[in-house]
C-alpha cells in the first residue's frame, strides 16, 4: 500500500505487526459489524489527489494567484471587516505551535494559553473600563446576539430596540438567533444620528434593551449615547453598545456613557481579514450576579497557589452546555481562543499610547477623505453634520451613475471602492461606504478623489 | 517492570507575571504615524474632530512595553502550552487531535488569502470563491448530501445552524408551533442538546440500554407528532456505534420528523459510512477535527453544514455559484434562515480542510479512517490487557469500538483511592496533553477518552500506554504520588481553584486587584 507522509501508520510491516497483536487479519475485520445497510455503494468520487508537497503547493498556489488581494490594491472596503496593520509579532505568536495546535487542555498543560487567556480579558477590561470580560466568541454578531439574550434572561422582556441603520448583517444574525424575541427599528435623524423621539415612543415594559453600535454602521458616533442610555434605563431595559475596540484609545468606552453590556468585533485587533474568516467577539458587563450567570461562555479565574503561584480555571462552569446540556445558558461550543491570544498580544502591542495614535490617526484620515470627496461634483455625503470615524457615507445619486458603475470604472484603476449599500440598504439611494484605516495613506486617498473626479 | 519508552519530562516553568506587572510607563512597542502635519491643515487639529462628550481623558491602563519584551512574555506562555505538534495527543478523544499539515499553515498566512476582503468584486476573488466552491462539491461527495454551508464558526455552531434550518422547514410548513421537541441521546455532545434548545426546541434525551445505545422502545415512547428531528451522533462520544440507526431514522421520519447527524465523531469512517446512507436530512462535519485544521486553542473552527437537496432553500446566505466560466457569490435566498455568521464563515479552515483532502484523496481518507480504527483497536488491546484498574462498560454486549474508547477507572478509584482526575493531571508529568473524561452527565463512571487518529505511530501508542501503566502501577504501589500530581508541569497544584459567589470572580486583573485592595 501507499505510504502517505501524514499516516505514520500506512507503513505495511507495522499495520501486520499490529493485526498480529490484535489476532484479526485485516483492518476490515475489525468493522466488519458495521452493517452494509449504512455503509456507501461505491468508492468516494473525488479529485485527483496532489500526492507530493510538491504538487499540491503548485496546486493551491495556483488558484491562489487567482485572488487580487487589498495589498495589490487601494482598498477602502470595510463594513464589518477592517483593514487594519496586524503587527508581525501578533503573526509570530499565533503561529506558534504550541497555541496553533493545543485545544481545550487547562490549569496545568495549558498554563501559559490561559494565563494569555486571562490577559485578553483582563485587557480588554481596561480597554472597555468593564470587570468581567467572557472568553471571545465566534464573531461580533455572536456577541451582541448573546447581549440581547442575556437582557432578555435578566427582565424577562421580549423587544429589542435597534437603529434602523445598523449593519444589516449583523441584523439578520441577530433576527435568526434572538429566539422569542422582536426587533423593533429606531429611526434616524437626517444626520444619521438616531431619532431619540422615534426611541421614546417605543420604549415600554417589554423593552428588554436598547442597542447601538458606536461607532454606528455608517461611520458617525453616536453624539447622544449617554441620552439614549437614560432612555432606556427610565424604561427598565438594559443598554447594549456594540464599540469598535479600535476607536476607544480615544472615546470613552461604553462603560462610561451608561452601559450595561459591551459587545464587538475583536478582529481589529491584530487579526487578518482573510475573507471575512478572521473574526471573534467580545462580550463585558459590570460585575453583577444578573449579568455573570447569564455568560454562556468560559470565565477563566485567577487563582493563588501557597507557593505564590498564579493558575487560571473555569470558574462557575455548571452555567455552560457543557454541564447543564439543554437547561444551560444558550450553547458554548469551540470558538476562537486562538484569536484571544492574538488580541491579548495586539493589546500588549500597542498599548495606551499606541491605541490612542491609532485612532487619532484614522480620524485625521476619515476626515481628511470626507474633506477630499466632498468637493467632487455629483458627490453628497449625507451625514457630514456629524462625527465620522474611519467610514463615513458617500452618495452618488447627483451622479446619475450606480455605485457598482462607479466601482467598476474605479477597479480598473486598482482602487476597491467603498462598500456598495445599495444591495442592502436601498433607501439610502446610490450610495457607499468609505473606509480609510492606519494602512490607507492620504496618497491613497488623493488617488480616490483623482479617480472618481475623472469617473463622474 | 520497565517502562522503556517514557521520558523524564518537565514542561517549562517561566514563573512569567501577569502581563500588568511587567509594565514599564512610556516604554513603545508600536509606533504608529503621525500624519497630524499632512491631514491637519485639511482637518483641522485631533480635538475638533471628536465630540466633546465622547471624548476618552483617563487612558486605558494596558501594559506598557517595548517589542522584545512582549514577544518574550508570550513566547514564554507558549511554552507553557502543550499543543498536538509538541505531544502524542492521543488522550482528547472526540477531539480527533491529529497532524494538520504544515504546509496549508503557508496557504492561510499568504497574503494572497490574509489580506482579501470579503467585499472585494468577485472578478477579484475568483481563488476564495473557488476554494468554496470546490470544497463544496467535496463535502457533498463526502457526506452524500446535496448543499453544504461553511457559515457555522464552529462544531457547536454548525449544530445550531442545522436546528435553524430545521425550524425554518416547519415554519415553512406551518408546523412550527406543533413540531416543538428534538430528540437525541444522552451520549451525543452537549451541543446536540444546548444548540436546538436554544433555537427554542423543547430537548428530549434518550439514555443507553445494555449494549451502549438506545433501544428502538426508547425511541419510539418518545416519538410524536410534535417530533421536529433527532440530533444523533453515531458512533457516540463511547466509539460505540448504533447498529440499527437507519431503523432510528426511519421512525423518525415516518412521524413527520428529520433527521440530524453530528459527524463529530467521523474519523473512522471516511470512504465507509456516509450521512447519506445513514438517512440523515442534514449534517455538519467539524473541519477543525476530522479534516485537519488546527485547533488553535479552541478555535477558530468551521462546521460544514450539509444538507438535503430540498433544504438547501434554509441555508445561510450567501452561497457560491459557478456559471461554467466564473465563481459568484449569491446574496438571493428569501427562505434562507439569514446569517449564522458574518461573511462567509471561518474560511481560514475551508482552505487547510481543501488542501488536506487534495493531498490525500479517495484513497488516502480511507487510510485515514481504517488507519484511525487499526491504532484505536490496538490501543484497546494493550489498556485492557495491560493496564490494572480500568474496564470498558458495555464490553459484553458491545465488544467493537471504532476510533475512540470511553473506559472507566472505576475500579482503580475502588482499589487505591486515585481517581480519572487525578490520573488525568499525572499525565502531564510524562509528556502528554490532558486527557478528555467525558462530557456530562458521566454515564460512565471515573469516564477517560482516548482517541488515537492515524497521525500516531505504533511507538508513539506504546508511549502513551506505557504510560498509562506506569501511573496505574503507581496508584497500587505508591497512590501519594499519583493524588498530588502533577509534579513537573509549569504550577505547582492549586489548593483551591474553584468559586462559589460571584463577588469571588476575577477574571479580569482589575478585578482581581479591586478584591485584594490595588486596583
Amino acid at each position: 500500500m501507499m505510504q502517505y507522509p501524514y499516516i505514520p501508520n500506512s507503513n505495511e510491516a507495522v499495520r501486520k505487526e499490529m493485526l498480529d497483536f490484535i489476532g484479526a487479519k485485516s483492518v476490515e475485520e475489525l468493522y466488519s459489524f458495521i452493517p452494509d445497510e449504512v455503509r456507501m455503494k461505491k468508492p468516494l468520487n473525488l479529485p485527483e489527489p496532489c500526492t507530493s508537497e510538491i504538487s499540491l503547493k503548485k496546486y493551491m498556489d495556483g488558484i491562489l494567484k487567482k485572488n487580487s488581494s487589498c495589498e495589490e490594491n487601494i482598498s477602502f472596503l470595510g463594513a464589518g471587516c477592517y483593514n487594519h496593520y496586524v503587527p508581525a509579532v501578533c503573526d509570530e505568536i499565533n503561529g506558534r505551535s504550541e497555541f496553533l495546535t493545543a485545544y481545550s487542555g487547562d490549569t496545568y498543560a495549558d498554563h501559559g494559553k490561559l494565563q494569555a487567556f486571562f490577559e485578553f480579558t483582563s485587557m480588554m477590561g481596561e480597554l472597555l473600563d468593564m470587570d468581567v470580560v467572557g472568553f471571545p466568541t465566534y464573531d461580533g454578531g455572536q456577541a451582541a446576539s448573546t447581549a440581547i439574550m442575556m437582557s432578555r434572561r435578566i427582565n424577562g422582556r421580549s423587544t429589542a430596540l435597534v437603529p434602523a441603520s445598523m449593519n444589516p448583517g449583523l441584523y439578520s444574525q441577530l433576527a435568526c438567533y434572538c429566539e422569542g424575541m422582536k426587533l423593533v427599528k429606531i429611526a434616524s435623524c437626517p444626520d444619521g444620528q438616531l431619532d431619540l423621539k422615534d426611541l421614546q415612543s417605543k420604549l415600554n415594559d417589554d423593552v428588554a434593551c436598547a442597542f447601538i453600535q458606536n461607532p454606528a454602521f455608517l461611520g458617525f458616533f453616536e453624539e447622544q449615547s449617554g441620552e439614549i442610555g437614560k432612555l432606556a434605563h427610565s424604561a427598565g431595559a438594559e443598554y447594549v453598545v456594540y464599540a469598535d475596540p479600535s476607536s476607544l484609545g480615544i472615546i470613552l468606552p461604553p462603560a462610561d456613557y451608561g452601559a450595561d453590556i459591551a459587545c464587538g468585533e475583536i478582529q481589529p485587533l491584530g487579526i487578518h481579514m482573510s475573507y471575512g474568516a478572521g473574526l471573534g467577539g467580545y462580550l463585558a458587563t459590570r460585575q453583577e450576579e444578573k449579568y455573570v450567570m447569564n455568560y454562556p461562555h468560559h470565565l477563566y479565574n485567577i487563582f493563588r497557589n501557597s507557593r505564590g503561584q498564579f493558575g487560571y480555571a473555569r470558574a462557575l462552569p455548571e452555567r455552560t452546555s457543557y454541564f447543564a446540556r439543554e437547561k444551560a445558558v444558550e450553547y458554548l461550543g469551540t470558538c476562537v481562543g486562538l484569536w484571544a491570544v492574538t488580541a491579548a498580544t495586539y493589546l500588549a502591542v500597542m498599548g495606551p499610547a499606541g491605541m490612542k495614535e491609532l485612532g487619532e490617526n484614522i480620524l485625521y484620515k476619515s476626515n481628511y477623505a470626507e474633506k477630499k470627496l466632498s468637493g467632487l461634483k455629483g458627490i453628497r455625503l449625507p451625514h457630514s453634520a456629524s462625527y465620522s470615524f474611519m467610514e463615513f457615507v458617500v452618495n452618488f445619486d447627483g451622479a446619475g451613475k450606480t455605485v457598482s458603475e462607479i466601482n467598476k470604472a474605479l477597479l480598473s484603476t486598482g482602487i476597491f471602492g467603498g462598500y456598495d449599500l445599495s444591495r442592502e440598504m436601498p433607501e439610502l439611494g446610490q450610495s457607499m461606504l468609505v473606509c480609510v484605516t492606519e494602512k490607507t495613506e492620504l496618497s491613497d486617498i488623493d488617488a480616490l478623489a483623482d479617480a472618481l473626479a475623472k469617473i463622474l | 517492570m520497565s517502562y522503556s519508552k517514557l521520558r523524564n519530562f518537565h514542561e517549562a516553568q517561566w514563573d512569567e507575571p501577569v502581563i500588568f506587572e511587567e509594565s514599564v510607563p512610556g516604554s513603545r512597542s508600536m509606533l504608529i504615524p503621525d500624519v497630524s502635519g499632512a491631514a491637519g491643515p485639511v482637518t483641522g487639529d485631533v480635538n475638533s474632530l471628536l465630540p466633546a462628550g465622547l471624548k476618552r481623558t483617563r487612558k486605558p491602563a494596558l501594559p506598557e512595553m517595548a517589542q522584545p519584551q512582549v514577544l518574550r512574555h508570550y513566547l514564554r506562555l507558549s511554552q507553557e502550552t502543550i499543543g498536538q505538534d509538541i505531544n502524542i495527543d492521543i488522550g482528547l478523544g472526540t477531539c480527533t487531535m491529529k497532524y494538520s499539515p504544515k504546509i496549508n499553515e503557508q496557504f492561510v498566512r499568504s497574503p494572497k488569502f490574509a489580506e482579501m476582503h470579503p467585499y472585494q468584486d468577485d472578478s477579484t476573488a475568483q481563488g476564495t470563491l473557488k476554494v468554496i466552491y470546490d470544497f463544496e462539491q467535496i463535502m457533498k461527495e463526502i457526506s452524500g448530501l446535496d448543499a453544504v454551508s461553511f457559515q457555522a464558526g464552529g462544531g457547536g455552531q454548525g449544530i445550531y445552524a442545522n436546528a435553524a434550518v430545521l425550524k425554518e422547514y416547519f415554519r415553512d410548513r406551518g408546523e412550527e408551533n406543533q413540531r416543538t421537541q428534538i430528540i437525541t441521546t444522552i451520549l451525543s455532545h452537549p451541543l446536540d442538546s444546548a444548540a436546538p434548545a436554544t433555537k427554542g426546541f423543547e430537548v428530549i434525551s434518550l439514555y443507553p440500554d445494555a449494549n451502549g445505545y438506545p433501544s428502538l422502545e426508547n425511541l419510539k415512547a418518545v416519538v410524536s407528532e410534535k417530533t421536529a428531528g433527532i440530533f444523533i451522533t453515531n458512533p457516540e462520544d463511547t466509539g460505540v456505534f448504533n447498529p440499527i440507526v437507519h431503523q432510528f431514522v426511519e421512525v423518525v421520519h415516518e412521524a413527520g420528523g428529520l433527521c440530524v447527524c453530528d459527524m463529530a465523531d467521523y474519523n473512522g469512517l471516511f470512504g465507509l459510512v456516509r450521512a447519506k446512507e445513514l438517512g440523515a436530512d442534514m449534517c455538519h462535519f467539524n473541519l477543525h477535527k476530522a479534516f485537519s485544521s488546527p485547533h488553535g486553542c479552541m478555535g477558530p473552527g468551521c462546521a460544514a453544514q450539509c444538507v438535503s437537496a430540498d433544504l438547501e432553500k434554509y441555508l445561510p446566505r450567501p452561497r457560491v455559484r459557478f456559471d461554467g466560466e466564473r465563481y459568484y457569490t449569491d446574496y438571493q435566498g428569501p427562505a434562507s434562515v439569514g446569517k449564522i455568521r458574518q461573511f462567509q464563515g471561518s474560511l481560514a479552515a475551508v482552505l487547510r480542510a481543501y488542501a488536506w483532502v487534495m493531498s490525500l484523496g479517495r484513497d488516502g481518507l480511507k487510510t485515514v479512517g481504517e488507519t484511525a480504527i487499526l491504532n484505536n483497536n490496538y490501543m484497546m488491546k494493550r489498556v485492557l490487557n495491560e493496564v490494572r484498574g480500568i474496564s470498558m462498560p458495555w464490553s459484553e454486549e458491545a465488544p467493537n469500538r471504532l476510533e475512540q474508547v470511553r473506559y472507566s477507572f472505576e475500579k482503580l478509584l475502588e482499589d487505591t483511592g486515585v481517581s480519572a482526575e487525578h490520573v488525568n493531571r499525572h499525565m502531564l508529568d510524562f509528556g502528554f496533553q490532558r486527557f478528555f473524561p467525558s462530557h456530562h452527565p458521566l454515564i460512565v463512571p471515573e469516564p477517560y477518552t482516548p482517541e488515537p487518529t492515524e497521525s500516531y505511530s505504533k511507538d508513539d501508542i506504546d508511549e502513551y500506554v506505557s504510560a498509562l501503566k506506569k501511573i496505574s502501577d503507581e496508584a497500587y504501589s505508591t497512590p501519594e504520588v499519583v493524588l498530588t500530581a502533577p509534579h513537573n508541569g509549569p504550577i505547582s497544584p492549586l489548593e483551591n481553584d474553584s468559586i462559589e459567589h460571584v463577588d469571588q470572580l476575577a477574571v479580569t486583573w482589575r478585578a482581581y486587584q479591586k478584591q485584594n485592595g490595588s486596583h
